[in-house]
Order: C-alpha cells, then sequence, then structure tokens
C-alpha cells in the first residue's frame, strides 16, 4: 500500500516536473528573439559554455578514435581488412561516439556550471535583485545561455568526430602501418554525408538543446541553498546522460527505418 | 492619519502567510510621498515579508495594497515592470551580480534599461558611488568586498536609476557605527534632494528616529503601534517601550513559538 | 580588451565549427567526389532490380560516375524504371552502353555497372538506356540450381 503510494507520487511528481519544464521551456524560447539584437550576451555564453569546453572535446576525442582505430585493426586483421580502419573510424564517430560522448562530456562540463551558476544565483537573490531592477530574469539570465549552449554543441561534436579521426589516422597510418591512400579512399567512398554525418549533426543539435534545457530548468527550479543547488547539478549530469542516451536510440532508429 | 491620495503606498487589511502559517494580518501601513518611513519590529516578525509584498513579488491572500494608485496584485507582467522601474529596491542581502565589478553592478541597471552613452554612464555610476563612499572600489569583484561594503554599492545600485520609491531593507546592517550615520544621513539627504519616497526597514532605533518622519512598528504579525519618532518615543504601550528602549524584557516575545522549553527537556512525547 | 579577447575565442572557436564541418564533407564523407547535382539524367527499365536503392552509385570500370536518383515502375509493362544522374563530365557515354545490376562482392551492396558500347553518338540527358540486365537474384539461382539437380536425377 506504502509503495503504491510512493509510485504514485512519483510518478506524479516527475510528470509535473515535465510539465514545469516544459512551460520554463516556452518562457524561455519566447524571449529568446529579442537576444538577436544584442548577441553579445550570447557570445559571452558561447565563450564560457563552449570554448571552455572545446579543449576537454579535442582531448578526448583524440584518445577516442586512437582507441577506435587500435581496436579496429585487432579486429579487422582476421579477415584481412585492415584497410577498412578508416572507414570504421569515421563511421563509428560520425555516427555515434561524436554525438554521443560530446554530449555527456558537455552534460558534465558545460551542464552542471551553468546549472550551478544559475542556481547560485537563485540562492544569493540575485535573480530577485534583478527582477526588482525590473529585468526579466528568465530573458536576461536564462535565454542566452540557452541558445549558447544549442549553439556550441554542434560545433562541439563535429569537432570531436574530426580530431578523433585525425586520432586514429595517426594510430592506424603512423603507428600500424596502414596505407594512408587506403585509409582516406576506404573512408570516404563509406561515409554518406547525406545519411551519416548528417544524422550525426542532427543528432548533437537535439542533445545540445535537451541538455542545455536541463541545465538551466535544474538550475532556476532548486531549491535556494547550498545543498538544493548541489542537487540540482547532480540532477543535470543524472538526467541528460539518460535522456542523451534514449534519445540517440530514438534518433537511430528513426533515421535507420527511414533510408 | 492622511488617507488622500498623497499616499505614495496604501496597504489595507493586509493579511498573508507562507503556506499555512500565518505571517501578517489585518495591516494598515499608509505612506506619504516624500516622507522617509520605517518600519521596525522584531527579528522574522515578517518586515522582509511586507516589502516582498509591496515590491509585487508575493501575493495577499486578503486586504489591498496599493502602490502610486496602482493595486500591485492585480498587475500583468509588463505594468509590474513598469512600477519596478520607478522603484528602487535593496534587499536585505544586498545581491549584487557576482560576476559583475563594482563599477558594472552599479550600471547595470542603467545598460538594461536606457541607451545612455558610455561617457554619461561612467559620470552617474562614479557619482552615485561617491556619494557611498566607494569611487576608489570601482575595480573591485563583490566577493572581494566586505559586508558593509557591499551593502553600499547595492545602496548605490538601487538609487541609480533616480527611482520614486526606495525600499530599504536594513541598510545598515554591517556597517560601522559612523558608516550607519553617513547611511542614515545620505538616505535622508537623497530622499529630499530627489524628491523620493522611502521606506525604511531597520533594527537601528537611534538612527531611524533620527531621520524619519514616521515610523511603524511590527510584531506579532501586525501593526503594534505608530507615530512620528517623538511620539513613539513617549509611548506609554509596554511594546513600543521595550523596542525604542531595547528592553530584553517585555511583551515581544524572543523566541519562535514553541512548546515550554521544560517539555523538550524533559522529554515529554510530543 | 578584455571583450575583444572574448570575441577572438568565440570567432576562432565558429571557425572551428566550420572547418570541422568542410573536413566532414570533404574528407571524411564523400561529398567532394562526383558532383552529380550539375549531372545530365538518364532513364533504365529492368525486369528485376533486386536491392537496388535511390542513392546506389553508377559505375563504368568501378570508377563512380553518378547515382541513382529515382525508383518507380512503367505502369505499361510493369518493369522496374530506374532514374539516375551522371556526372556532367563523364558525358561522353556512347549511346548503346548497357547497363547491369551488380553486386559487390557476393553478399555486398547493389551497384549499376555500366559497359560502354562502341556507337559514335552519346548519350544525353533524358535518354533510355535500352541494353539492361537484370539483377541475379541469389534464391532464383539455387533455385534453378536444386531444379537442375532434380532433373539430372530424374534422368538417371
Ligand atoms: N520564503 C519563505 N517561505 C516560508 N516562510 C518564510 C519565507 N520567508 C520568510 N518566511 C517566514 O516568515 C517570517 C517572516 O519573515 P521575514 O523575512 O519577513 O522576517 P523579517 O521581519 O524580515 O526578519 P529579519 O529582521 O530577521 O530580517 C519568518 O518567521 C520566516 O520564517
Ligand atoms: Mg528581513
Amino acid at each position: 500500500m506504502q509503495a503504491v503510494r510512493q509510485l504514485g507520487a512519483g510518478v506524479l511528481n516527475m510528470l509535473q516536473g515535465l510539465g514545469r519544464s516544459s512551460l520554463f521551456l516556452f518562457n524561455t524560447l519566447a524571449r529568446t528573439p529579442p537576444l538577436l539584437l544584442r548577441f553579445k550576451l550570447v557570445n559571452q555564453q558561447i565563450y564560457s559554455i563552449g570554448v571552455l569546453t572545446f579543449f576537454i572535446i579535442a582531448l578526448a576525442s583524440f584518445f577516442v578514435g586512437m582507441v577506435l582505430a587500435l581496436q579496429g585493426i585487432n579486429t579487422l586483421q582476421r579477415f584481412g581488412a585492415e584497410e577498412s580502419v578508416g572507414l570504421l573510424v569515421a563511421l563509428s564517430l560520425v555516427r555515434e561516439l561524436g554525438p554521443v560522448v560530446t554530449a555527456l562530456l558537455f552534460a558534465g562540463r558545460a551542464g552542471t556550471a551553468l546549472t550551478a551558476e544559475i542556481g547560485l544565483m537563485k540562492s544569493t537573490e540575485q535573480l530577485t535583485a534583478i527582477e526588482m531592477m525590473a529585468i526579466d530574469p528568465v530573458a536576461r539570465i536564462v535565454a542566452p545561455r540557452l541558445l549558447g549552449g544549442f549553439i556550441s554543441m554542434p560545433i562541439l561534436a563535429m569537432a570531436f568526430s574530426v580530431i578523433g579521426v585525425a586520432g586514429g589516422y595517426l594510430v592506424a597510418v603512423g603507428l600500424m602501418g596502414v596505407d594512408a591512400g587506403a585509409f582516406w579512399s576506404q573512408m570516404q567512398a563509406g561515409t554518406e554525408f547525406g545519411t551519416d554525418i548528417l544524422s550525426g549533426i542532427i543528432k548533437s543539435i537535439v542533445f545540445g538543446f535537451v541538455v542545455t534545457w536541463i541545465a538551466v530548468f535544474q538550475g532556476y527550479d532548486c531549491v535556494p541553498t547550498p545543498e538544493g543547488v548541489s542537487r540540482a547539478t547532480n540532477r543535470t549530469v543524472v538526467y541528460s546522460s539518460l535522456a542523451v542516451l534514449m534519445l540517440d536510440f530514438i534518433i537511430t532508429a528513426l533515421t535507420l527505418n527511414s533510408l | 492619519m492622511p488617507q488622500t491620495d498623497d499616499n505614495l503606498i496604501d496597504v489595507r487589511d493586509l493579511q498573508f502567510g507562507y503556506g499555512e502559517r500565518p505571517i501578517l494580518s489585518s495591516v494598515n501601513v499608509q505612506i506619504k510621498r516624500g516622507n522617509v518611513v520605517s518600519i521596525m519590529g522584531p527579528s522574522g516578525c515578517g518586515k522582509t515579508t511586507l516589502m516582498r509584498l509591496i515590491s509585487g513579488q508575493v501575493r495577499p491572500q486578503q486586504g489591498s495594497v496599493t502602490v502610486d494608485g496602482l493595486s500591485v496584485p492585480e498587475l500583468s507582467g509588463g505594468e509590474l515592470l513598469n512600477l519596478r522601474k520607478r522603484m528602487g529596491v535593496l534587499l536585505q542581502s544586498g545581491a549584487l551580480l557576482t560576476d559583475l565589478n563594482v563599477y558594472e553592478n552599479v550600471a547595470f541597471p542603467l545598460r538594461e534599461h536606457t541607451r545612455l552613452s558610455e561617457e554619461l554612464i561612467r559620470k552617474i555610476v562614479l557619482l552615485k558611488l561617491q556619494a557611498v563612499g566607494l569611487r576608489g572600489a570601482r575595480h573591485l569583484m563583490p566577493s572581494d568586498l566586505s559586508g558593509g561594503m557591499a551593502r553600499r554599492v547595492a545602496l548605490a545600485r538601487a538609487v541609480v536609476l533616480d527611482p520614486v520609491l526606495v525600499l530599504y531593507d536594513e541598510p545598515f546592517s554591517g556597517l560601522d557605527p559612523i558608516g550607519k550615520g553617513i547611511a542614515a544621513k545620505l538616505i535622508r539627504e537623497m530622499n529630499d534632494a530627489l524628491g523620493l519616497t522611502s521606506v525604511l526597514i531597520s533594527h537601528d532605533v537611534a538612527e531611524t528616529c533620527e531621520i524619519s518622519d514616521y515610523i511603524y512598528l511590527l510584531g506579532d504579525g501586525t501593526v503594534m503601534g505608530h507615530g512620528t519618532p517623538e511620539e513613539l518615543m513617549a509611548s506609554q504601550e509596554p511594546l513600543v517601550q521595550q523596542f525604542m528602549n531595547a528592553l530584553p524584557d517585555g511583551p515581544v516575545p524572543f523566541h519562535y513559538p514553541a512548546r515550554p522549553y521544560i517539555e523538550d527537556l524533559l522529554g515529554v512525547a510530543v | 580588451m578584455q571583450k575583444k579577447g572574448l570575441e577572438l575565442m568565440v570567432g576562432l572557436f565558429v571557425l572551428a565549427g566550420l572547418l570541422a564541418l568542410a573536413a566532414l564533407a570533404l574528407r571524411i564523407g564523400n561529398l567532394g567526389g562526383v558532383s552529380v547535382s550539375d549531372g545530365y539524367t538518364v532513364t533504365a527499365r529492368f525486369d528485376n532490380i533486386g536491392g537496388l536503392k535511390v542513392r546506389s552509385p553508377v559505375k563504368l570500370g568501378g570508377v563512380l560516375i553518378g547515382r541513382v536518383t529515382d525508383i518507380g515502375l512503367d505502369e505499361d509493362d510493369f518493369r522496374a524504371l530506374v532514374t539516375m544522374r551522371l556526372a556532367r563530365e563523364y558525358n561522353q557515354l556512347p549511346a548503346d552502353s548497357s547497363v547491369a545490376v551488380n553486386t559487390a562482392g557476393l553478399l555486398g551492396e547493389q551497384y549499376l555497372n555500366m559497359e560502354p558500347g562502341g556507337d559514335d553518338e552519346v548519350l544525353k540527358d533524358g535518354d533510355e538506356i535500352t541494353i539492361t540486365q537484370s539483377a541475379l537474384v541469389l534464391e532464383d539461382l539455387i533455385g534453378k540450381f536444386m531444379f537442375n539437380k532434380a532433373d539430372e536425377e530424374a534422368d538417371k
């Protein structure tokens, strides 16, 4: 009986949270167009969300690419098809690992920072102060961050794929002696821009939007105490990671079916 | 007590509570244009809450709040923003924006609401910072300020748009005795020079009495007494006496409502 | 000055994104290969196209010369009508060239393989290639093989 009631309360809570965050999203989106006239605000956010995350992404992707190449060659050698390693690295990165790993790192680095920043502004009454200065905090604080995250994420994901391929090239061609020409030509013959690459880019756009949305909402909705902020930060990581992995499945299923 | 149109703020039969717990009930406050009016009362009696009601952050459960002829609880989002542009608010915590330095904090409302040239903004900001004695600290970040300095910056920011009405929530807390005196004088002078109306929440009886035209004493969720400083000082009412003379014993309860201490100590079952 | 630095970094960041996009399109993908967007279109009819799809490659001697752009059914004779777009640079193909549905490897992807003819006339936009060879359908082959075997057995 107790368990049923708790389950019911949990579901209700979740639905309520979903409703609140959707309303919040609509409110924020409605306040986004005026930002195009004040792009400086967005610039600042692209800097702290995108540029500062770039170096982590670059480093991570390089290693991911190298590991992919090592593992790929190891397996492909059995079939005498080492030349295909370029294709394997490129397809894995462009279709899956680029958008997904970038989104997970993005949630951990930029998402938590966004939640903590907005949450702290709330708990120290900065948001109230802004409101008292007759400024809408959603328009001034939240909307530029949402837009900045939305713009940054696809750039990061594309960089991830390209740098990862470079890492794979280094290992395959430089270390394992795969022919450079074969590496590239196999990759180019097998990677379609219209399907593989575009679906990766679409994924990264969706992920960027969802992760940033979760991050700013958790910050804005948090209990305004230090503990509340830390919990909200926690939730940002958990919710965005789950959302990214679930959406990845859905988008993959949709794009593969439409072929 | 005047009740005509020269009241900038008119609070009538106000009742409010967070959730179940009632905080304020049947509160009546009238604030005349051009006056410095203080709201005093023991900690936790609802002074900040009253300010939230006046600035439209929360809505009353009963009664009316009128500012400059506008019924605050009934204003739409846009109308409320317009009203707030004419209202300066100093929050109890100061609440400076932590990612901007002192100068930018004071300039913030100007940049958001006006299209003044950089030169003019600089003039206004330095003028306000000079008034609170922090012109030299304009490059510091909020994290590098002492509590009292942060409060003075917030004070400068609250008046930078030259509002009609300024609400100060405990402007003296965290200031040394000299600072208190200066801040009190500043509030009075700005009020008279710029033709403002000021509402002041404070615990400092001496400073408050010196600069206020009128004082409301809150306690027990309602108005316990009001009058000019002289009237209150001369009042024979026990609560007023206790507060104005800072007597530790009297009708004002120091404790948050609780069952008798002895019961807690003895661990009597709830 | 600080603001300038920030703008510069954001500019570099966006530039990196554009470069990455270009690298994805041209170096990793094959958008820079044959550009069929400004090519010419020819059609061909097949009894059976097997697993041919829109965007399947059209090759000549193993070289990619175009892509399938549309697959339909001719309502009159119920044959598959395949439309393909060939790159502008390969506009000297003889008009009597033939085209076959081939499979890359035993179980690989299917593509159109073109065999050049000897005609002096060349294929032009809107032409139809008349000599075609359908896809080999593995199930049919196996079926035939079994059937023959059974016949042989019966003859004995
Ligand atoms: N957001 C809130 N939710 C629930 N209760 C609150 C909230 N804010 C204040 N209270 C309660 O309302 C009462 C009045 O609070 P308020 O902040 O108005 O006091 P105050 O008179 O400003 O006190 P102080 O002089 O200490 O600042 C307190 O007992 C407090 O517990
Ligand atoms: Mg208070």
